[in-house]
């Protein structure tokens, strides 16, 4: 009876689905890229995703203690942070520096700026692009007891060749997370099918770059050229998981196509054009910059405002 | 000399020009890359300061009001050449790591600033002291900023090894956004210092002694605000004041049939004035 008479104002919530379901949802689509990560580079591996994990979650909890608010660990965003994070990191990475990298994602980039919601950069790629100029020589440093020389993106701007095939299934250097094509694509449909991203950002994206890459990259529609872009490197994670970030990705619709061919043209001019052969991080991060400015200009026109002028 | 102390103290302390009144950004987030570079940015800034303030000071009867900026800008120049030569001939290893940003000095709006707030408007001897206090400031603050720069980004002070073996440099505290992290760092510690000790009851407050109305190179918006606030309070008047002018006049032309609404009227702003 009591819960009848219950009276309510607008909006009305219908959906079960809230930040914790939504997290945990892309914890379990990043499980797959992680899982090969960790077959793939060994026990370093799953050491590192640990300690990373482990540091992002206590720093967001030691924070909210210290700062007297409310403890958010339980929404799972921190251990999304952490996992992306690690799976940013080349596997012979010493154990500290997924720590270093955690605190500055969490403390700096999402806790100082407010919080989940509140931070205009995505916290993991923070954490990298601070780990990337802090200590270049140990973030670039891709030897490891499996594979030993550089990253196939590397040789493909020295001009060797790559084995495509090795690529899409993972078996090269490269960071934890990042080799694997098929398992992060594995995890993206999950996450597509849930509902959670759908393929504006991420079609654009790839489109955009495909684009980019066939007029600029020197070797025309060359397809194996291409798909060795594609499949290697960042690109595969950065689109389906870190440009998809909800806190800094645009709200409007054409924004997101915006957004989108913004980070493959600039995924392009940094792979082709930038010193180092990788730079879906850095695309992602100048972006997330500019997401402000693109939802300003894509706003959609309010219902009632529009038609012709007289 | 009791004026000349209190004016060390309120460049240094007080009215510390990079971290209360937010000036000079420039020089010290490019030039902070060391514990050294900072002193030497610091001091360099100092003896131009101080020089200038005292010329500008002797000047000050004969600048025409009109032209002042352009003669600042000429005393502050010449100074910047001197030591510049100076610093180019007795330690070039400071002038090559600062570059550039020594003649950037003459633009240095700290220097500008103590000229229009203080120099212009003051004797001689004060100035002086002004002038060395916000350059000692000045220097501590891109110490401070140089020194952690260079423990977290080389592990060294001063060029001397301080950091364990083991340490592995965070190189991006040497280059430009770690000059953004450690001046943010320090000034939200002075702040938290400040805001702590105000709510134990001591006298924070800075702006009675150095406000030479000088708003524009002044961060104390509070005090901007309060300004607003009189002059639209004023303005307020005025119009009140124009109403009952506007209102005899009507009451003259009509004739004395609306006496009683006029005084209406006046009591009514009367009470407008005493709820502003």
């Amino acid at each position: 009876m009591s819960d009848l008479m219950k009276v309510s104002s607008n909006p009305h919530v219908r959906s079960k689905t809230d930040t914790s379901s939504i997290m945990l949802t892309v914890v379990i689509a990043l499980l797959p890229a992680a899982g090969f990560g960790i077959y793939n580079f060994g026990m370093d591996a799953l050491i590192l995703i640990l300690v990373t994990v482990a540091s992002t979650v206590l720093t967001e909890f030691l924070f909210e203690k210290i700062c007297k608010r409310k403890v958010t660990i339980g929404d799972y965003s921190a251990i999304v942070t952490g996992l992306l994070l690690a799976m940013n990191l080349p596997a012979s990475a010493p154990w500290w520096i997924g720590v270093v990298g955690g605190v500055f994602a969490i403390l700096v980039v999402k806790m100082l700026f407010g919080g989940l919601g509140q931070n205009f950069m995505n916290p993991a790629l923070g954490g990298r692009c601070f780990l990337l100029i802090s200590f270049t020589s140990i973030m670039t440093n891709f030897d490891c007891d499996a594979y030993a020389g550089a990253t196939p993106l590397a040789s493909l701007k020295g001009g060797e060749t790559v084995d495509i095939l090795d690529m899409v299934i993972g078996r090269t250097a490269g960071t934890i997370g990042e080799t694997s094509m098929i398992a992060i694509v594995t995890g993206a449909c999950i996450l597509i099918l849930m509902g959670i991203i759908d393929l504006r950002i991420p079609g654009s994206y790839i489109i955009s770059f495909v684009i980019f890459i066939s007029i600029f990259g020197g070797h025309g529609l060359d397809w194996a050229y291409i798909s060795a872009h594609l499949a290697g490197g960042g690109l595969m994670l950065g689109a389906f998981f870190m440009a998809t970030d909800y806190v800094t990705r645009p709200i409007t619709k054409n924004g997101q196509y915006v957004f989108g061919i913004l980070l493959g043209i600039l995924t392009g001019i940094f792979r082709i054009f930038g010193p180092s052969s990788e730079g879906v991080s850095y695309a992602i991060i100048i972006g997330n910059l500019l997401v402000p400015l693109i939802e300003k200009i894509t706003l959609p026109t309010a219902f009632g405002k529009g038609g012709a002028k007289k | 000399m009791n004026n000349a102390k209190e004016r060390l103290v309120n460049g240094i302390v007080k009215e510390n020009p990079t971290f209360v009144l937010m000036l000079g950004m420039c020089p010290t987030l490019a030039v902070t890359t060391s514990a050294v570079n900072g002193l030497g940015m610091g001091l360099t800034t100092t003896v131009v300061l101080a020089l200038s303030n005292v010329f500008i000071s002797l000047l000050r009867g004969i600048i025409p009001d009109k032209v002042r900026i352009p003669a600042f800008i000429v005393i502050i120049a010449s100074f910047v050449t001197v030591v510049e030569l100076l610093l180019q001939g007795y330690i070039p290893f400071l002038y090559d790591a600062l570059g550039i940003y020594i003649p950037l000095i003459v633009v240095n709006c700290i220097i500008l600033g103590r000229a229009e707030a203080y120099a212009y408007k003051n004797p001689v001897l004060p100035s002086l002291f002004d002038g060395i206090g916000m350059g000692l400031g000045f220097s501590a603050a891109l110490t401070c900023i140089g020194a952690v720069r260079e423990l977290l980004g080389a592990g060294e002070i001063f060029g001397i090894h301080v950091m364990p073996e083991s340490y592995v440099p965070v190189s991006i505290f040497i280059m430009a956004p770690g000059a953004f992290f450690v001046l943010a760092l320090l000034t939200a510690i002075q702040n938290k210092v400040k805001i702590s000790g105000e709510r134990k009851g001591k006298d924070m407050s800075r702006i009675q002694s150095g406000c030479g109305n000088d708003c524009m190179n002044c961060s104390d918006a509070g005090c901007a605000h309060r300004i607003y606030d009189d002059k639209t309070e004023k303005r307020a008047d005025g119009d009140a004041k124009k109403q009952i002018a506007e209102a005899k006049d009507a009451e003259i032309k009509t004739g004395d049939s609306k006496n009683t609404e006029v005084t209406n009227g006046e009591e009514q702003t009367k009470e407008e004035k005493k709820n502003g």
